[in-house]
């Protein structure tokens, strides 16, 4: 139940960090029993869910936008139709992650103000461009299949709210990675000009979409408790692992091959990829990427050109509440 | 190399089912403009929809289009291959967004028309288009309920909020009589009991609209000047910058498959 | 500037005839008539409903989990509810 309301009694005992709380906190998780709204959580517990909801509820809303970029561009009814729904979803999704977010007790205007101040992150790979169709395509399979990897195993988190969230999150989302797969076997046995459409647009997001799964195991700064916690069930390398293994022969199936000519399969069958450009993650999480300015422009205008309706509809409530009231006492 | 428009026999059931969608497309495209953008996420996930509820009736309209033409022609080559002057919507759709105001007004006034349009389609002797009537009165219905709820909450709202949706009414009014005009070629179609007649619907139009908007505390326009042309293709200056967004890849890469 | 808040709602879901409505997640809207709408509009796009309940989420009144043993645990030991708890011989057939 996302009961939003029962979670903002600030200054209640519950916050007075307790030693024997935390350890049957601790017990709770460990026996894989889910942790609601209403329990008592650690201030630090409930401090990380809220920063990484929050982060992958911007992200959906910021993702909307580069791939918005080709709605009214789309190649074909059938393309247009199908991702302006997927677009839509994206939207849902930042919806029911905001949600989720709630209940732990901050309210969506404070985490989309702290978004929009530029306080909050969002994922790296939406500050890059959307400059051509296969770009769609590449971001369905790659970006939307690397999404999937890190979400899974979010259904299992131990926050209910946000493991429910997921669990809605990852069925809608089938069919974004088959649809941007689709987009890119079509490119690929199309015209010769379509296929380097769609190598030039799979050399340009391969690496970044490496960096979605974050920085390696030795410097990542939440992994401990966040594992601990549950919350985070692989660690970021793994799941990069688990993703690359998996792209390479959807790769081969298109006859495209990865801007990284040291790829190679040892001998556990896994796929090695030469190094990340940690520098180039860096520069974009702190603002300097292609796209930053932009999309933190857009989200902020279409929140300041809605700010009209948003209080128009709230004085017509007002107003009707008042009519309501004064018909009741006459 | 540019790809050259394709022609069209416009037989009169040709024309009449292009016109109409037309009609869907060109609104769902300005409304999946919304996309991304709009006042709170609620409201993108509504727009959306109705969008894409608009592009599912283009699609099946050109389909039947191509159909009773019989040619080569398909939903995307009508779509993406024919030129302003070759595009028969209303004037009322290919005006910009603006804002939500004025999107929702024209999206009041379309959808509170195509309602009435499509009930009254759905007793079509064609049985195709009385099909495609009988599932897009449920949708437009919808679109009636969600736009009047908003044109009464925007109207009642605050101030500014009244001022932009009156503006927006003003504007846009001179669109609508187009809405119900018919030409030679129509006329033909409505005595045969295919088309619609759209004349008969406008006293039910103006009243329901005229309902909401009191309710809302605006006001309809006194001014019964109205433009007309989009039906022959005489359009605003507004369709050639949506077209060439629209039909861009088409145009830049001829005949690939998408 | 903050921007102020805009009601929160609950909402629940009825996916076909015969079954319960069922809590499925939540959205913000300014009065309840919005607020079914955006249930429809968020929560149904996949057929997923056949009937909708909005709920202010404030009007919710939850137990408090801190007093789940006197709640909820002296039920466990009245075994003698259900229909395991009693012996009736095989022979004499489903009861």
């Amino acid at each position: 139940m996302y009961t939003q309301a029962l979670n903002t009694s600030d200054g209640d005992e519950r916050h007075v960090e307790d030693a024997e709380r935390a350890t049957q906190f601790q017990a709770r998780i460990d026996a894989d029993e889910r942790i609601e709204p209403n329990d008592w959580m650690p201030a630090a517990y409930r401090k990380t869910l809220t920063r990484q909801i929050s982060q992958h509820a911007h992200s959906e809303i910021v993702g909307m936008l580069p791939e918005g970029n080709w709605i009214t561009r789309a190649p074909s009814l059938r393309r247009k139709a199908a991702l302006l729904a997927k677009v839509q979803d994206e939207c849902g999704h930042g919806l029911y992650l905001y949600a989720a977010a709630e209940t732990l007790g901050s309210s969506r205007e404070e985490l989309v103000d702290a978004m929009l101040a530029g306080k909050a992150k969002y994922s790296s790979i939406f500050n890059y461009p959307t400059l051509t169709w296969a770009d769609i395509g590449t971001i369905g399979w790659l970006v939307d299949g690397a999404a999937i990897m890190n979400q899974i195993p979010l259904c299992r988190c131990s926050y209910g709210p946000y493991a429910r969230a997921m669990i809605r999150v990852c069925k809608e989302e089938s069919f974004h990675q088959r649809q941007g797969f689709e987009i890119m076997l079509t490119l690929c046995r199309g015209t010769a000009e379509q296929k380097a459409m769609a190598q030039d647009a799979l050399n340009r997001w391969w690496w970044p979409v490496l960096m979605m799964f974050g920085p390696p195991d030795q410097v990542s700064q939440h992994s401990d408790t966040s594992t601990k916690w549950k919350i985070k069930r692989f660690s970021n390398d793994e799941l990069r692992q688990k993703f690359v293994d998996a792209t390479v022969p959807q790769a081969q199936f298109l006859g495209l091959t990865f801007p990284d000519p040291g790829m190679k399969q040892n001998a556990n069958g896994n796929w090695e990829y030469s190094a990340i450009d940690w520098e180039e993650f860096k520069q974009v999480l702190s603002g300097n990427g292609p796209c930053n300015r932009d999309r933190l422009a857009a989200r902020r205008k279409a929140h300041d050109d809605g700010a009209w309706v948003r209080e128009a509809a709230m004085a017509y409530a007002g107003k009707r509440k008042q009519r309501a009231a004064l018909q009741a006492a006459e | 190399m540019t790809v050259a428009n394709i022609s069209v026999s416009e037989t009169p059931l040709v024309l009449y089912t292009l016109r109409r969608a037309d009609d869907a497309l060109i609104l769902g495209h300005r409304l999946s403009e919304w996309c991304g953008h709009a006042p709170m996420l609620e409201e993108d996930m509504a727009l959306a929809n109705t969008g894409l509820d608009l592009l599912g009736q283009a699609r099946e309209l050109y389909s039947y289009a191509a159909k009773v033409e019989g040619r080569d022609n398909d939903e995307d080559k009508f779509a993406y291959l024919r030129d302003v002057r070759q595009y028969r919507n209303l004037l009322l759709l290919e005006q910009p967004n603006g804002d939500f105001a004025r999107t929702m007004v024209r999206q009041f006034f379309y959808a509170t028309f195509a309602d009435l349009y499509w009930r009254a389609m759905m007793r079509s002797s064609d049985l195709t288009l009385a099909a495609i009537a009988a599932k897009s009165e449920k949708e437009s219905a919808y679109h009636v309920r969600h736009s009047s709820e908003w044109i009464v909450r925007l109207g009642d709202g605050t101030e500014e909020s009244h001022h932009r949706t009156q503006s927006a009414i003003d504007e846009l009014w001179a669109f609508i009589g187009e809405m119900f005009a018919v030409d030679d070629s129509e006329r033909g179609l409505i005595d045969a009991g295919i088309a619609v007649d759209p004349v008969a619907l406008r006293p039910q139009w103006l009243k329901t609209v005229s309902s909401v908007v009191s309710e809302a505390t605006l006001a309809l326009p006194k001014s019964d000047w109205m433009q007309q042309g989009g039906r022959s293709g005489r359009h605003s200056e507004h369709l050639g910058h949506l077209l060439s967004e629209l039909q861009s890849m088409q145009r830049t890469f001829p005949g690939a498959t998408w | 500037m903050a921007t102020p808040n805009i009601p929160l709602w609950e909402v629940f879901i009825r996916s076909r005839n015969g079954l319960a409505h069922k809590h499925v997640g939540s959205l913000h809207a300014t009065d309840a008539t919005l607020a079914l709408q955006a249930a429809r509009d968020i929560y149904t796009r996949r057929g997923e409903g056949l009937s909708i309940w909005v709920v202010p989420s404030n009007a919710i009144t939850a137990s408090d989990p801190s007093e789940k043993g006197m709640m909820f645990e002296p039920a466990e030991s009245k075994i003698y509810r259900h229909p395991t708890f009693y012996d009736v011989p095989d022979e004499v057939g489903h009861m």
